[in-house]
């Protein structure tokens, strides 16, 4: 058992998703056995192998730092749930 | 009526014995007389008939004039709405139009609809989705079964015969294991190969676009469509895009094909091993030669992709906020609660036990145990590969553990259901190009596909081998 309820709240606050009870109880379970499994990549030693993060074959190229008008405003605010004149609309954060 | 290849429609329409219009209504047709199997998660005959305009204006030279496509529901479309399966993205209209499917809008394809799809490309059953399962077409009555995942949905259109081809994404086998399961053919092309723009990211070391269709020249032409460099995605690769199709080439003389050992595994049905022999002495016949191969790492590549593919998912998903596009949980009284309630609301289970993996994977502490070290482990994978590849061509797998199970059997036990990408996984981890064929039928008469490994970029070798194999079951 790696993680008990207090630790996956902990986690579910993090990653902001609110679980019910049941749903912690569930995924604990899951979410152990899934850690459980993982624990055998212990088994490979990797002592002085460098760790792959970018599969890609080329290294990543460079561009010109240029300023391009791809969004308008319009564009980027037509699929928010709740927009008012140029701004996202969120609930209030400073009293 | 059924058209069989890409060539065959563009020779009708170019000798005017069918035109647009009347290719529309016939899958029109087709998909209205399946609705019942839930392919499409969003299907507009008005859509449709507004593109046969369009297309009817375009010389005959484009390459995909009038051929019917099915689109991927991960792929951004301008015209049609995009949910990427969920319901985070309910009613989510883009702006912009995906790499991919622009590219395929460009030579005159006609898309039909978009397709269903695991929840943000998660699972293999195409189970996960928001808007319920598909049936895989070849389902016997009363049996209804999957049609794999997660681009079970454009599998199963292909295999349904409701459009000639289809896009999907492939991250850990999302491609390869749904064309096994419906029979049809599924290129993943190697990591890079084409744009990720426009496509809704799962685990972006690992995304890839690719195509399914029912032979493997029309997946030949689909994927040089396809292909390309593209700036807004700073991994897309330079290389030359080959013309896959006109280099077509069965032979198979002097060819050297692996065959890894560690593709043996116990519980793995001998029908399977069966069709996997049977395409070892194919290509033996047809003058390549065999060589047994070891790939020393391949079974520490599932708790390693389970490790890499949720820690990028949990950093990708965190722009599902409520506030940019979407759904929104309503009454809520302050920023961090609509947060939590969007998100808590908006994902379905396997997408949030995704990325509670990912974010405890890549937290204080942690990090270092889990994440870099399944970095490391990857490292080895790729490191297989390319060693391997310095003694043969191409590698032979099966593609999947099994024929396609019954719908529903193997949701209660996450691992049970991970292993479905047991054969698919690893060429995933190394970014390699991999094909699935059918080839064979099990004891039921449900289809069993077999898997082409080749080298970075070597696409070309892989479509040949299937294009060769493709050959015995004509």
């Amino acid at each position: 058992m790696k993680l008990d309820t207090n630790t996956i709240n902990k986690i579910a606050k993090l990653a902001r998703i609110r679980l019910s009870e049941d749903e912690a109880k569930d995924l604990l379970k899951d979410m152990n056995s899934i850690l459980d499994w993982v624990e055998q990549l212990n088994e490979v030693n990797t002592d002085s192998v460098e760790p792959l993060a970018n599969i890609s074959s080329s290294t990543l190229p460079q561009r010109k730092d240029e300023a391009k008008d791809i969004n308008s405003s319009d564009e980027i605010l037509k699929n928010s749930p709740d927009k008012l004149e140029d701004y996202f609309v969120v609930p209030k954060v400073v009293e | 009526m059924e058209f069989k290849s890409i060539n065959q429609l563009k020779s009708l329409l170019e000798e005017n014995k069918i035109s647009v219009k009347e290719i529309a209504e016939t899958y029109i047709r087709k998909i209205n007389e399946k609705k019942d199997l839930n392919i499409f998660i969003y299907f507009d005959e008005d859509k449709i008939n507004e593109q046969v305009k369009e297309i009817e204006k375009l010389p005959n030279n484009k390459k995909l004039k009038g051929i019917p496509i099915a689109v991927k529901d991960l792929f951004c479309t301008k015209k049609m709405p995009t949910t990427a399966g969920s319901k985070i993205l309910e009613n989510f209209h883009p702006t912009y139009e995906s790499f991919v499917t622009q590219k395929l809008i460009n030579e005159g394809s006609m898309f039909v609809g978009k397709t269903n799809l695991d929840e943000f490309a998660m699972g293999s059953a195409t189970n996960t989705s928001y808007f319920g399962n598909t049936i895989n077409p070849l389902s016997k009555k009363g049996v209804p079964l999957a049609p794999g995942g997660s681009s079970g949905g454009s599998a199963a259109a292909v295999a349904a015969d409701l459009c000639l081809g289809s896009t999907g994404t492939d991250t850990g086998g999302s491609i390869r294991q749904p064309a096994s399961f419906c029979g049809v053919v599924g290129i993943k092309p190697t990591y890079g190969l084409c744009s990720r723009w426009g496509i809704a990211a799962f685990a972006s070391s690992l995304d890839q676009a690719g195509v399914f269709s029912k032979n493997v020249k029309d997946a030949s032409i689909l994927l040089e469509a396809i292909a390309g460099h593209d700036e807004r995605d700073s991994t897309s690769s330079k290389v030359e895009i080959p013309n896959y199709s006109q280099n077509l080439n069965p032979d198979l003389n002097g060819k050297i094909i692996g065959i890894p050992k560690e593709y043996t595994l116990d519980g793995i049905s001998d029908e399977i091993n069966m069709v996997w022999e049977n395409a070892i002495n194919s290509l033996e016949k047809k003058g390549a030669k065999i060589k047994n191969i070891s790939l020393a790492h391949t079974k520490y590549a599932l708790p390693t992709y389970y490790i890499i593919a949720p820690a990028e998912a949990s950093s990708n998903l965190a722009r599902y906020d409520g506030v940019k596009y979407g759904f929104r949980s309503k009454d809520v009284n302050s920023l961090d609660e609509m947060y939590e309630l969007t998100r808590s609301e908006g994902f379905g289970k396997e997408v949030k036990r995704r990325i509670l993996i990912g974010t405890y994977v890549l937290s204080a502490g942690y990090y270092d145990a889990y994440y870099l070290k399944a970095q490391k482990v990857r490292k080895l994978i790729a490191n297989d590969f390319i060693e391997t590849f310095k003694e043969c061509d191409f590698i032979l797998t099966p593609t999947a553990p099994s024929a396609a199970f019954p719908l529903n059997e193997k949701q209660d036990d996450p691992i049970k259901m991970y292993l479905n990408d047991v054969f698919t996984v690893p060429a995933s981890l190394a970014g390699i190009p991999g094909i699935s064929i059918p080839y064979g039928k099990d004891k039921n008469g449900l289809p069993l596909g077999i898997q082409l490994l080749g080298k970075h970029f070597n696409e070309q070798e892989i479509i040949n081998a299937a294009f060769a194999l493709e050959k015995d079951y004509e």
